[in-house]
C-alpha cells in the first residue's frame, strides 16, 4: 500500500471524563457569572484577561509541559478535552489559545533556559498573550519569501519590515516571528530565515488594526522600525527556521478548533427544529452529525498518535483539510435546513444572528493557519506524488 | 488499517493474495476462482469467525472479525464472507449452531420484516439480500407476538427472485411463505432488527473503507505511471489535489468504520453512543464511496471505465454496499430523529462521549 494512513480508534481514558466534568462545571459558573454568553460566538475581538487567569489557575494552560515551567505534565488527550469543551461553549480563549497551543511548545524546544523559566510560567498562569508573525504583505502561503530583515548588530539584531494578518498583535505581549537573517541560497530557497521571540508593546513596533469582513478588528499589520532584539531571543538555528517549522504543524492542524469554529449553528438548528423534526430536517441533521462525529474521531486519533510520540503530519493535514471545509460549509447547510423552521421557534432570532456571523466568518476558515491548497500539497507529498 | 496486525487478518490476506489477485479474477469470465477461494477461506475458519467453538465456528473476537471485513473490502471479492460472518453471529446470539457452507441474513433492509406465525412458521419478503441466490442457509431475524426470534432456514425453502446490485453481485429478493425453520429460538433481550442493521451497516462500512484504501492505492500508482502532456499526471497540481481529497475520503471512511467497530466490540449494550458510532459510520462511508470513487475514476480517465480494468471492482462495489442494511439516507433520518429527541443541549455530550 502506498498510503498507509492510520486513524486508530482511540478511546479517551477515564481521567479525561473526570476532567471534562470539571471543565463543564467551571464554564457553567463563568456563564452564570456573566463572563461570556455561550450563544454569542463573537469572541474574536473579545479580550478576557481575568477569565484567562482563572483558566490558568485551574491548571489548564500548558498542561502537557514540565512542572518546573509551571506545567502539569498531563497528556495531550487531557488537553484535547479542555480545548474542545472551551470551543463548544464559545469561551473567550483568544488571549491564551495561541500561547498554549503553539508558542509555548516552540519556546520549550528552542528557547534558552532563563527565557523558559521567565515566560512559560506566565503563560501557564494565563497572564500573557502571544501572536505569530509569519505572513508579510508579499509572502503569505509562501512562507519562505519573507523579507522582513534582522540585521546583526552589537548584542542582537535590528528588525526592519512588516508582518501582516497577525492575529491578536494588538493585545499580544510577545510574538514569535520569522525574520530574514541571510539571503536564500541557490540550492535551498528556504535557507536564511530565523525564528525570534519578540517582546511587543515597545518603541520600534507599530501595530495597525485591519478591519475584517465580519466587522471585527482581530488581525493587524505590524511594522518594525530599527527594533532591537537581543541575541538570546533567537529561537533555534540562525538561518535554519525551515527545519523547525514542520514538526509543529501536527499540533497546530489537527485540534478541535479545526472543525468546531461554527459548531454553534448546528446546536441552535437542533433547538429550532424541536423534538419532532420533519424528514428533511432529520436527514440534514443526521448527516451533519455523522460528519462531525467522524471528524472528531479522526482528530482524537491524531491527538492519541501525538501522545504516543508519533508525528502524523499527513493525517493532521487531512483533519484540517476536511475539518475546515466542513466548518466553512456548515452555516450554509444549516441555513438550508432552517429555511422552513417555524416562525414561532423561540430561538429563531438567536439562530439568525448566529448564521449572519458564521456566514461572514466562513471564508477565512480555509485560509488561516495553512490554506486548503497548501494542505493538499502536503498530503500529496505524503502520498508520494511530489 | 493498511497493515495487518492480527493473525486472522494475516491469514485472510495471504489467502486473498494467493487466490484472489484482482487482475486475474477480473480476467476470469467464468468465475472459476470463486470455489477455490471459498474453500480456502472455509478451511481457515474465516466465514464463521464470529461463531464460538462450541457452535461450530472458530471463535474469533468481534474486533478481529471487523478487521477481517476491512481486509476483505481491500480485495473487494465477490464471495459471501461478510454475509456468512453476519449470519453466524446472528445465529450465535441465540446459541444456534452454524452449519457449513455459504449463508446470508434476512432481512437486509430496515424496511422489510419477517414475521413469526403462531404455528412456528416464517413469512415475509426481504429485498436486496446479498448472495441469497448462492446461500445454503439463511439466518433470519423474525418478529412474532412474543418479540424477536432468530431462525436458521434452509435456503431451498424460500422463493428467490434473482437480481444484481450496482457492483454485479447477487442482491436478491427472498420471499418466505409459511416456511418451517430448521431451528428457531427467542432472540436475547436487546437484540432487535435495529441491532442487526447496525451490525450489518458497520460490516459494510469497513468493506467500503477497505475498497477506498485500494482505490487510493491504485489511483496513486496509476498517476505515477501515466504520462500526459510530456509528464506524469501525478505532477499536475489539479491531479495532486484530487488525490489528496481521495486520501481524505479514504481516511474519513477508515476512521468512522474502525471507530464504530471498536465501539461495538467494547460495548455492553447498543446504547445511544453505539448508535451514533454505527449510524455515522454507514452515513460517512457511503458519502466517501461516492466522492472518493468519483475521484478514483477521474484520475484513471477512460481506462478506468472499462471492464478490463480492475478499478470498477472496488468503485462499484463500494457504491453498491451503500444500499445494504439501511442506506445513508435511512440512517441520517434516524440519527437526526435521535439527536432531535435528545435535545440541542444533549448533542455535544453525545458527540463527546468517547
Amino acid at each position: 500500500m502506498t498510503a498507509a494512513l492510520r486513524f486508530d480508534p482511540i478511546r479517551l481514558p477515564e481521567k479525561c471524563e473526570q476532567l471534562r466534568k470539571e471543565v463543564r462545571a467551571f464554564l457553567a459558573e463563568e456563564i452564570a457569572a456573566g463572563t461570556f454568553d455561550p450563544h454569542k460566538p463573537n469572541r474574536e475581538d473579545t479580550d478576557a484577561p481575568e477569565f484567562s487567569r482563572r483558566v490558568g489557575a485551574k491548571g489548564w494552560l500548558g498542561m502537557t509541559w514540565p512542572k518546573k515551567y509551571g506545567g502539569q505534565e498531563r497528556s495531550f488527550l487531557e488537553r484535547y478535552v479542555v480545548t474542545e469543551e472551551m470551543r463548544v461553549a464559545n469561551a473567550p480563549t483568544r488571549r491564551f489559545f495561541v500561547a498554549d497551543r503553539q508558542s509555548g511548545p516552540v519556546l520549550l524546544k528552542y528557547a534558552p533556559e532563563h527565557i523558559k523559566m521567565d515566560i512559560l510560567p506566565r503563560i501557564c498562569r494565563g497572564e500573557i498573550c502571544f501572536a505569530i508573525g509569519m505572513s508579510e504583505p508579499n509572502s503569505g502561503s509562501d512562507l519562505f519569501a519573507a523579507k522582513t530583515r534582522a540585521t546583526k548588530t552589537d548584542g542582537g539584531y535590528l528588525i526592519n519590515g512588516t508582518k501582516i494578518w497577525t492575529s491578536s498583535a494588538h493585545i499580544a505581549d510577545y510574538m514569535i516571528a520569522i525574520f530574514r537573517t541571510s539571503q536564500p541560497t541557490k540550492e535551498n530557497r528556504r535557507h536564511g530565515l530565523t525564528q525570534f521571540l519578540v517582546k511587543m508593546k515597545q518603541p520600534g513596533i507599530k501595530v495597525n488594526p485591519i478591519g475584517q469582513i465580519t466587522g471585527q478588528y482581530e488581525f493587524n499589520e505590524v511594522v518594525f522600525t530599527d527594533f532591537f532584539v537581543p541575541d538570546d531571543h533567537v529561537l533555534g538555528e540562525v538561518d535554519g527556521a525551515w527545519k523547525q517549522a514542520t514538526s509543529e504543524l501536527a499540533y497546530e492542524r489537527s485540534g478541535p478548533e479545526r472543525f468546531l469554529e461554527t459548531y454553534y449553528v448546528l446546536t441552535e438548528l437542533v433547538r429550532a427544529v424541536g423534538p419532532n423534526p420533519d424528514t428533511r430536517s432529520a436527514e440534514g441533521i443526521g448527516r451533519l452529525v455523522a460528519q462531525l462525529h467522524t471528524m472528531r474521531r479522526m482528530s482524537v486519533s491524531v491527538a492519541g498518535m501525538l501522545q504516543a510520540g508519533k508525528e502524523p503530519v499527513v493525517e493532521a493535514s487531512i483533519v484540517k483539510d476536511i475539518g475546515t471545509v466542513w466548518e466553512q460549509q456548515l452555516p450554509h447547510r444549516v441555513r438550508d435546513l432552517a429555511a422552513f423552521v417555524e416562525e414561532t421557534a423561540t430561538n429563531r432570532e438567536t439562530l439568525e444572528r448566529q448564521l449572519d456571523f458564521a456566514i461572514k466568518t466562513a471564508p477565512k476558515l480555509t485560509i488561516q493557519g495553512g490554506t486548503t491548497e497548501v494542505l493538499r500539497g502536503i498530503i500529496a507529498r505524503g502520498l508520494g506524488l511530489r | 488499517m493498511a497493515e495487518s496486525d492480527n493473525i486472522v487478518v494475516e491469514t485472510a490476506e495471504k489467502i486473498f493474495a494467493d487466490l484472489a489477485d484482482p487482475q486475474t479474477i477480473n480476467n476470469d469470465k467464468k468465475n472459476s476462482w470463486q470455489a477455490p477461494l471459498w474453500q480456502a477461506l472455509s478451511e481457515a475458519g474465516l466465514p464463521l469467525s464470529w461463531v464460538p467453538d462450541d457452535l461450530g465456528g472458530s471463535g474469533a473476537s468481534l474486533a478481529d472479525g471487523f478487521a477481517l471485513l476491512n481486509a476483505a473490502g481491500r480485495f473487494a471479492v465477490a464471495v459471501p464472507l461478510a454475509e456468512t460472518m453476519l449470519a453466524g453471529w446472528l445465529l450465535a446470539q441465540a446459541k444456534i449452531a452454524s452449519p457449513e457452507g455459504e449463508m446470508t441474513v434476512l432481512p437486509a433492509s430496515p424496511r422489510d420484516r419477517i414475521t413469526l406465525d403462531a404455528d412456528g412458521s416464517l413469512s415475509g419478503r426481504a429485498r436486496g439480500v446479498p448472495f441469497a441466490k448462492t446461500a445454503k442457509h439463511f439466518a433470519v431475524l423474525a418478529h412474532g407476538k412474543d418479540g424477536a426470534s432468530i431462525a436458521l432456514v434452509d435456503a431451498g425453502k424460500g422463493r428467490i427472485e434473482s437480481g444484481l446490485n450496482v457492483g454485479y453481485d447477487h442482491s436478491d429478493t427472498v420471499t418466505l411463505d409459511k416456511v418451517q425453520p430448521v431451528t428457531l429460538k427467542a432472540a436475547p433481550k436487546g437484540l432487535d432488527q435495529t441491532t442487526l442493521m447496525l451490525m450489518g451497516g458497520v460490516a459494510r462500512s469497513l468493506q467500503i473503507a477497505g475498497a477506498l484504501e485500494s482505490m487510493l492505492d491504485i489511483s496513486v500508482r496509476y498517476s505515477n505511471e501515466r504520462v500526459a502532456f510530456e509528464k506524469k499526471i501525478s505532477k499536475f497540481q489539479a491531479v495532486q489535489h484530487n488525490l489528496a481529497r481521495l486520501a481524505g475520503e479514504s481516511a474519513a471512511a477508515l476512521a468512522a468504520a474502525t471507530s464504530a467497530a471498536d465501539a461495538i466490540a467494547n460495548a455492553e449494550a447498543f446504547n445511544d453512543e453505539v448508535y451514533l458510532e454505527a449510524a455515522s459510520a454507514k452515513i460517512r462511508c457511503a458519502e466517501a464511496a461516492e466522492k472518493g470513487g468519483a475521484i478514483a475514476h477521474q484520475v484513471h480517465g477512460a481506462i478506468g471505465f472499462t471492464m478490463e480494468h480492475i478499478l470498477h471492482r472496488y468503485s462499484l462495489r463500494a457504491l453498491a454496499w451503500r444500499d445494504d442494511f439501511g442506506s445513508e439516507s435511512h440512517w441520517a433520518v434516524e440519527l437526526g430523529k435521535l439527536v432531535a429527541s435528545r435535545g440541542a443541549d444533549e448533542l455535544w455530550p453525545l458527540v463527546a462521549s468517547r
